[in-house]
């Protein structure tokens, strides 16, 4: 008679674990609310991931880590040096490579058991459905308003949870949307901000652990949905505040007139979320449209010949201590009360980090009156670029 | 009443760079009004032209959203907390 030593758990779809991967989820498989039938959930679980950045570096991390089957990740991103101080799954040596691919290295080493999908594409209207559908479990960590209008509607059309994460500075938002048929994003926030009024991590900076610890959260309401186990973070919206370390919890509600989620849904298929979002072709170049321009090349030929310029510097102080151009410094926040500071009968170039606060200096300005004042074009970052390549980008 | 009013990063420096306030008021409606009079900058982060709260701005009290409470016109008791959360999108 045969002696059966270590018989595999089977599962419906006939997965077992095999002895090593049952030394790789013990600390899992040890606990009843995982166990065995957990792991396997696991196992055949297919977790869509949105964005390989800050959010998606913890959460490719631990979903990897934890034995989900099968990860995909969209990302149409290159690593860069800025990214190194928080996107903790890439290294030094992964620094102009693109993001899926570092990404797709680092988890396939972590975990070689699971299956890795890369999309190396911008998701957009016409493939989110496809992509989305494959998937049981859809994680935003995109950076961006249209792509999380467009997250949120394509789960919606989908029927998919899509757990939502978002950071700004040193504050967090997450919740689970859409589960099941619980509040979408649209029923949290109707309509995005016009573009200009909310900065971007680019422009407003982040604390590199806060991203580490919100895609953490949508690490475990991922597992959490994946095993079917605890509450989930569904139809409460949890805020996180760093800097006092505190969580707060606000109630989430379906909203009956929700566009897509509601009780008369009128939209019934992806729209063109750049439109809603008021960005159209704004996204990449800042808006300087009718705004007077100089380029960093014609500064440099004017400074060189002598010509008495005034260059005025609109960043914050602490933006100045990185790298400056000998500017006068006046944050633009404080233009409106310093204006008299600057004489209107010298020639002034107006400049910050990309050109774009300085563009606003400039048409504000001009409407106060100033005949000869110019926005650098492209700023401190074109600056470098095109003329002094010793002068630090940030 | 005696409320706490509480800023998000991305409005506190619109609103000397404090995280929370005290004030008195007796609607939701009261409490944004004094503080827009405080700090104007932070009027066109809150309402529209035309005067209402804009739709990517939710405010609650304590834990829930005037929106299924009476909007502005919510009243409010000593010791409530309102909350200001706009949407932020960052993830990188």
């Amino acid at each position: 008679m045969p002696i059966i030593t270590g018989t595999p758990a089977a599962s419906e779809t006939g997965r077992t674990l095999s002895k090593e991967e049952i030394a790789r989820y013990s600390r899992h498989l040890i606990m009843p609310e995982v166990g065995m039938e957990g792991q396997l959930k696991l196992a055949r679980a297919q977790v869509l991931m949105i964005g390989a950045g800050g959010l998606g570096a913890p959460l490719g991390l631990y979903l990897a880590a934890a034995g989900v089957g099968r990860l995909g990740i969209v990302d149409f991103d290159v690593v860069d040096f800025t990214n190194l101080q928080r996107q903790i799954t890439f290294s030094t040596s992964d620094v102009g490579r693109p993001k899926i691919q570092a990404a797709k290295e680092r988890l396939a080493g972590l975990n070689p058991g699971i299956r890795i999908d890369t999309y190396e594409t911008r998701l957009t209207s016409d493939n989110a459905l496809e992509l989305f559908r494959d998937y049981d479990i859809i994680v935003d960590g995109t950076d961006n308003f249209p792509t999380r209008y467009l997250v949120n509607d394509a789960c919606v059309l989908l029927g998919k949870p899509n757990v939502y994460g978002s950071i700004f500075r040193f504050e967090g938002q997450a919740t689970v949307f859409n589960y099941p048929a619980g509040p979408c994003y649209r029923c949290l926030y109707p309509e995005p901000p016009p573009p200009g009024l909310v900065p971007s991590c680019a422009e407003g900076g982040v604390l590199g652990v806060l991203p580490g610890i919100v895609g953490a959260i949508q690490a475990m309401e991922t597992i959490k949905l994946i095993l079917k186990t605890g509450e989930p973070l569904a139809g409460r919206l949890l805020l996180f505040d760093a800097l006092a370390m505190r969580f707060r919890e606000l109630r989430l509600r379906k909203n009956p007139a929700c566009p897509i989620c509601g009780e008369h849904r009128t939209i019934d298929k992806l729209i063109d979320y750049e439109e809603f979002c008021g960005i159209r072709g704004e996204e990449a170049a800042p808006v300087t449209n009718g705004i007077p321009e100089i380029t960093p090349r014609e500064l440099k030929t004017r400074l060189d010949r002598g010509d008495d310029l005034y260059i005025l510097d609109v960043r914050e102080p602490h933006e100045y201590q990185i790298c400056n151009l000998h500017g006068n410094l006046i944050p633009l926040g404080q233009l409106p009360n310093r204006v008299n500071e600057l004489d209107s009968s010298r020639e002034i170039v107006a400049h910050c980090r990309s050109g774009k606060r300085s563009a606003d200096a400039v048409e504000f300005l001009r409407k106060a009156g100033f005949q000869k004042v110019w926005n650098l074009k492209g700023g401190i970052l074109a600056w470098s670029d095109e003329v002094d390549p010793s002068v630090p980008k940030y | 009443m005696a409320i706490k009013l509480e800023i998000p990063t991305a409005l506190r420096p619109f609103a000397g760079k404090q995280s929370s306030l005290d004030l008195e008021a007796a609607t939701v409606g009261e409490a944004l009004k004094s503080l827009t009079n405080t700090y104007s900058d932070l009027r066109k982060h809150l309402y529209t032209d035309d005067g209402r709260i804009r739709s990517f701005v939710n405010i609650y009290v304590n834990d829930e959203d005037i929106r299924y409470l009476e909007k502005e016109n919510t009243p409010i008791k000593d010791g409530d907390t309102i909350s200001i959360v706009p949407s932020i999108a960052g993830g990188r």
